[in-house]
């Protein structure tokens, strides 16, 4: 079980929470939006009760598109678009595979995975040394030709 | 002591990146219940935060909260958040003792005036002054004199919140929680034996986002972690709403994973997020091991009879529509 699927009702006596439908309407409203506002919309599945059969059903339902996407930032996030172009699934776990939050993302591009601002700015100054540095082993630059063995 | 670095730039300097962070207030956000749109101010917030200075005081208590949050799984980014305050005074953990840790004590109150966060666990023995001491000063006399010049303070654990184990009956140190002292400042009671480490991050992360503390109950726990019971959450809720309990630790029920209300389970009337949240590394909770729940976040849990006991009537806690939500009394 994960934190976002232990929710309530889980058991062969309870198998959907009926809140599968109303979310797919939400999706379908927040996409809209994204097409005639250009506005994203995140929706945080931990928010929403579904039980592990309401997840797979709504998974199902978006079914898998053509961007699949993992970062690997203190453990994964794993971003897929569905299907339905500009509606991803992202997921974040921890180093121990824990999954940490949920989301459906109704955006062009989900935003943790533009280059954020102060990164690009770290590796200018990275590379800008590492060009200015000889290589540490060999003293060697990237450019001095590969000797044949 | 507060340091002139921010948060960003400490955690830009450990290699953290600010994609990492940004899923951590992703994340956090959704553990707090704020809505995802708090996110940009989340990071823009705590980025530029200095690091506050923190004077935690450990009083009449087990190290249990302490080894929680301290041994919690390492290295995750909420370990390296914690890392990032100024814990100015600890004296389990601290490597100064008697006259320089209370030195530090003192420097951090006056250089820190009016903004440092005071976390306490452990209560407070009014019986005798010298019941529990720390440089020979008196719980109650270090907690009232740490409290006068802090912006707020986080009550960790049951023993802080609500007087836990030691104000058992017959409470024989005449042990109170820290709110029956202080009564003039913001107070935070993340309650639990011990409290479920993320939840001390996750309001440590709220008040430096936004410089105040997160919505509480009326028992003055974060509503993010305690607004709904073991109960509504717990995974053997469809067994308890068909009347399948489990009668003893190993008959049929207990095998096939029936609810444990007769064997005591204390869920029905226990704010807390351990069915979500879970334990060690998110493997489990005890129910998930077969064992009840204690009920250890609410006030007065080991007075409540035995653990064994079962809270009758059983109607009394069927589902109702719009069911736990918003504090005990509810
Ligand atoms: S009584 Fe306990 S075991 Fe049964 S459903 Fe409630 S919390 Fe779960
Ligand atoms: S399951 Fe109950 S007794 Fe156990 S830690 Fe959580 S609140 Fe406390």
């Amino acid at each position: 079980m994960t934190l976002d699927t232990d929710i309530i009702f889980t058991t062969e006596q309870q198998k959907t929470t009926g809140n599968v439908l109303p979310l797919l309407h939400e999706i379908r409203h927040a996409l809209d939006t994204l097409v005639d506002e250009k506005i994203p919309t995140i929706i945080d599945l931990r928010r929403i009760p579904l039980s592990a059969d309401d997840e797979e059903k709504l998974e199902a339902f978006l079914g898998t598109g053509e961007v699949r996407a993992e970062i690997s930032a203190l453990g994964p996030t794993v971003l897929q678009e569905t299907q339905y172009s500009g509606v991803w699934i992202e997921t974040h776990y921890n180093e121990h595979d824990e999954v940490m939050g949920k989301f459906i993302t109704i955006a062009t591009v989900p935003h943790i995975l533009l280059a954020q601002g102060s990164d690009i700015e770290a590796g200018l100054t990275r590379l800008t040394h590492n060009l200015n540095t000889p290589l540490p082993s060999t003293g060697s630059s990237p450019d001095d030709p590969v000797e044949q063995r | 002591m507060s340091s002139s670095i921010s948060l960003g730039e400490r955690l830009s300097q450990q290699g953290v990146s600010r994609r990492t962070f940004v899923k951590f207030c992703a994340t956090t956000a959704s553990l707090l219940a704020l809505p995802q749109t708090a996110v940009p101010q989340m990071v823009a917030a705590l980025s530029a935060a200095r690091r506050p200075s923190v004077i935690w005081l450990p009083f009449q208590e087990c190290t249990g909260c302490t080894e929680a949050i301290l041994r919690s799984h390492a290295p995750t980014l909420e370990s390296l958040i914690f890392d990032s305050i100024s814990l100015d005074y600890q004296h389990t953990i601290m490597a100064a003792a008697g006259d320089q840790a209370e030195r530090s004590r003192h420097d951090a109150m006056r250089d820190n005036k009016g903004q440092y966060l005071l976390l306490v666990d452990g209560s407070v023995p009014l019986g005798n002054k010298g019941y529990s001491t720390i440089s020979g000063q008196s719980n109650v006399d270090m907690l009232i004199e740490s409290a006068k010049d802090a912006a707020a303070i986080v009550a960790i654990g049951t023993c802080a919140s609500f007087g836990g184990i030691p104000k058992a009956n017959p409470n024989p140190t005449g042990a109170v929680p820290v709110s029956s002292i202080i009564t003039d400042k913001p107070i935070i009671n993340v309650s639990g034996c011990p409290p479920l480490p993320i939840a001390i991050t996750a309001v440590l992360v709220h008040y430096l986002t936004f410089n105040r503390l997160p919505a509480l109950d009326e028992l003055k726990r974060p509503l993010a972690f305690f607004g709904s019971t073991i109960h509504d959450r717990c995974y053997r809720r469809p067994f308890f709403e068909q009347r399948k309990f489990a009668k003893s630790f190993d008959d049929e029920g207990a095998k096939k994973g029936w609810c444990l209300f007769e064997l005591g389970c204390k869920g029905p009337e226990t704010y807390n997020a351990c069915a979500t949240v879970k334990w060690n590394q998110g493997t489990s909770f005890p129910i998930e091991s077969g064992h009840p729940c204690l009920g250890c976040s609410e006030p007065d849990f080991w007075d409540h009879g035995s653990f064994y006991q079962s809270l009758f009537p059983w109607e009394r806690y069927k589902a109702k529509p719009g069911a736990g939500k918003g504090g005990p009394n509810h």
